[in-house]
């Protein structure tokens, strides 16, 4: 669905080389192995808990692959670790979150340009619109680029992000895995009218629908959208239909609300299997070349599990000395006590 | 510090000069916080006001007044009304690396934006580990006494005050108004100001050269028998008591708080030790209200010496009245009386 045109763009437009579609296979195979393995840690006791993205890959690859991080910025929720892997977070220090480290996790979001991991949904989409309009006082050319789900587009800060960035027209992408699930919950009981995309128009706002499970597809869609954004033309949504394949974290257990079959049925083509047949019919990969995405893929994730191994705890004084950048002398007391009372120094 | 805007533009104050050479300006709150916001948009190109008819209007009490106009419209503007909205873009903004200002026009609008300003505000400095500071200035019209609707007469500060990561200040005069803003706006840390809109528009002396140390509480009169500890709109009302208990010959201190989080615990203790009673007067509900807090710190750094327990007199747990019954609901000259008696005519059992 395209419920509005985007204006041509012919950067926007073109197509990916063959090079960068081999490198989204590695990376969607890179992920996919990452997120299997982040399960077995939680299993293992290496990890407290994880919310897998199995079934996302494509969505989560394709989008953020299109981000330019020398101007761009991304405002994730807690399942976009393929946005993340994607974009050259730091692995270890973005999977340090589901270690129980730090809840934003360790990585810089400066640096990174990945705003902190984000528990509270749909909580870091109004600050998309925020840090969008700033690029506007700037005269950037920025654009800020912040996912959400299906689940989250049912609350109000959705509703006024949406609203202000087309008063304000800032140069957001509102990107949607509506991946069927907000936990139990169907789609068709969490969003009216059927799609998030379709609302788009009652904010005056282009929106894609897109197959959320065609990398090419996702990455085009995207680069489309920032290409609307960079000139001037306000936000866009992006609907990526796709499907969460998994639980909807390790804690979850998904046969309590659907079947097998069920699963089966609703999740569809598998993205990374379909991506791979693609390459391989029109010759841009071969099977030794899928080998080596998987054989690279096992050893990121065997790296990032020695680097999650080896990070101890964070030293228990920097929960009083990150609260304020000037702090307060009760907390100063606090820390003091803690100090002399705590058995841990 | 600098007087610049004072200068030249002093036309329809009354001024005077003191002793030491210090231009005071009579002016009101409301002109005292326009002066500080004007001279905060001037002095930090990254500084944005904005909110609900903050723009064109100059707010529904004209803090805003004139702004808009003098620093453009990419510095003040109007947001669509959703306080949620408002604060939420604050913190985009901040990692912008702007300073937002933003308004929120009356204290009970707050609530539809707690989300934004417990969950995101207050934590992002946190969860960035200190490479996302959130140096965001939030104004909130706060307090009751102006015959106002619904949820126009609120006292957030307990509930702000509770929130690690945020700091609450609250000005109680034209001067106070001008320089605490003034420093509020220019923390790199998330700063709720409650404005006491009832104050709004009484006068007083500003002398914008000498603000004296923007941190900690203030003595904002002398005594010996007992201290009334106060923020906001009841610190003149405790003038006003202490007036009127002169005339019996009891000698009262006003403690004028200023900063809800942090408290100055040391100043607290400082004017009680020398009193040795205490009473602490605010608008907000008894119950978990800011008076618990500050009696605790007096009765720790105070004990052996205090006379009598701690008294508050405050609002009721009851929620906010209508115009008609609010002056039986906020702190009146005769309740804090009745309290300074009975601290007064304490008795150890």
């Amino acid at each position: 669905m395209d419920t509005l045109p985007l204006p041509d763009d012919s950067t926007a437009a073109a197509p990916p080389t063959p090079d960068q579609l081999r490198e989204l296979y590695s990376l969607m195979t890179a992920v996919r192995h990452l997120d299997i393995s982040a399960v077995a840690w939680q299993r293992q006791g290496i990890i407290p808990g994880y919310a897998p993205e199995l079934g996302q890959e494509a969505a989560q690859v394709g989008s953020g692959y299109a981000v330019d991080t020398s101007r761009d910025f991304v405002f994730p929720t807690y399942r976009e670790m393929g946005v993340a892997r994607a974009m050259g977070v730091n692995m270890v220090e973005y999977m340090s979150t589901h270690k129980a480290t730090w809840h934003g996790g360790l990585y810089d979001p400066m640096k990174s340009r990945l705003a902190p991991i984000q528990a509270v949904v749909a909580g870091s989409v109004l600050h998309a619109v925020g840090w969008a309009h700033g690029q506007t006082l700037d005269g950037s050319d920025g654009v800020a680029l912040t996912y959400f789900g299906d689940g989250a587009s049912s609350q109000g800060d959705v509703h006024e992000a949406m609203n202000f960035a087309a008063v304000m027209k800032a140069p957001v992408v509102f990107f949607i895995q509506n991946n069927g699930w907000a936990i139990s919950v169907p789609t068709e009981r969490q969003v009216a009218g059927g799609c998030v995309a379709g609302r788009a128009a009652g904010y005056g706002m282009p929106a894609l629908q897109v197959d959320g499970n065609d990398v090419v597809a996702v990455l085009d869609a995207t680069r489309h959208a920032f290409a609307h954004c960079r000139a001037g033309n306000g936000p866009v949504v992006i609907e990526a239909m796709t499907y969460r394949r998994g639980p909807h974290s390790t804690s979850d257990n998904p046969g309590r609300y659907r079947s097998l079959d069920e699963e089966r049925d609703g999740a569809g083509e598998d993205p990374l299997r379909r991506f791979r047949e693609r390459l391989l019919s029109e010759g841009l990969a071969d099977e030794p070349f899928f080998a080596q995405a998987q054989a690279s893929a096992a050893t990121q994730a065997e790296d990032i599990r020695a680097g999650l191994e080896a990070l101890g705890p964070r030293p228990g004084s920097e929960m009083f000395d990150l609260v304020f950048q000037e702090t307060t002398p009760v907390l100063q007391s606090q820390a003091a006590s803690w100090r002399e009372e705590s058995e841990h120094v | 510090m600098s007087n610049s805007i004072l200068e030249g533009e002093t036309a329809g104050f009354r001024q005077t000069e003191s002793a030491a050479g210090n231009v005071t300006v009579v002016m009101s709150m409301q002109q005292a916080l326009n002066r500080a916001l004007d001279e905060v948009l001037a002095e930090n190109p990254k500084a944005v006001i904005f909110g609900e008819d903050c723009g064109r209007l100059g707010g529904v009490f004209r803090i805003t007044d004139g702004l808009q106009s003098k620093h453009g419209e990419n510095r003040v503007f109007d947001t669509p009304l959703a306080e949620s909205g408002i604060l939420g873009m604050s913190v985009g903004l901040a990692m912008a690396g702007f300073h937002p200002i933003p308004e929120v026009q009356f204290d009970g609008f707050a609530y539809p934006a707690i989300n934004q300003i417990v969950c995101q505000i207050a934590r992002m400095n946190y969860r960035s580990r200190g490479t996302l500071p959130m140096p965001i200035t939030l104004r909130v019209p706060s307090f009751g006494g102006i015959r106002a609707p619904e949820h126009h007469g609120e006292s957030l500060e307990a509930l702000f005050a509770h929130v690690p990561g945020l700091k609450v200040v609250s000005p109680s005069n034209p001067h106070e108004a001008y320089h605490l803003l003034k420093y509020a706006a220019t923390r790199p840390d998330p700063v709720i100001f409650m404005e006491p809109k009832s104050r709004y528009w009484q006068k007083g002396d500003v002398d914008a050269a000498d603000g004296g140390s923007p941190e900690g509480a203030k003595v904002q009169r002398e005594g010996r028998h007992l201290t009334l500890v106060a923020w906001g709109a009841m610190v003149a009302r405790c003038l006003q008591v202490a007036e009127l208990a002169a005339e019996d010959g009891i000698d009262i201190e006003v403690l004028d708080l200023r900063w809800l989080k942090p408290i100055d615990a040391d100043a607290l203790v400082a004017s009680v030790r020398k009193t040795r009673r205490a009473v602490v007067v605010h608008e907000a509900p008894l119950t978990s209200g800011l008076g618990a807090e500050v009696a605790q710190l007096i009765t720790q750094g105070c004990f052996d010496t205090l006379k009598a327990p701690v008294e508050r007199v405050t609002g009721f747990d009851v929620p906010y009245p209508s115009g008609d019954l609010e002056d039986e609901y906020i702190p009146n000259i005769d309740r804090i009386l009745f309290g300074i008696q009975r601290v007064l005519e304490y008795r150890r059992g």
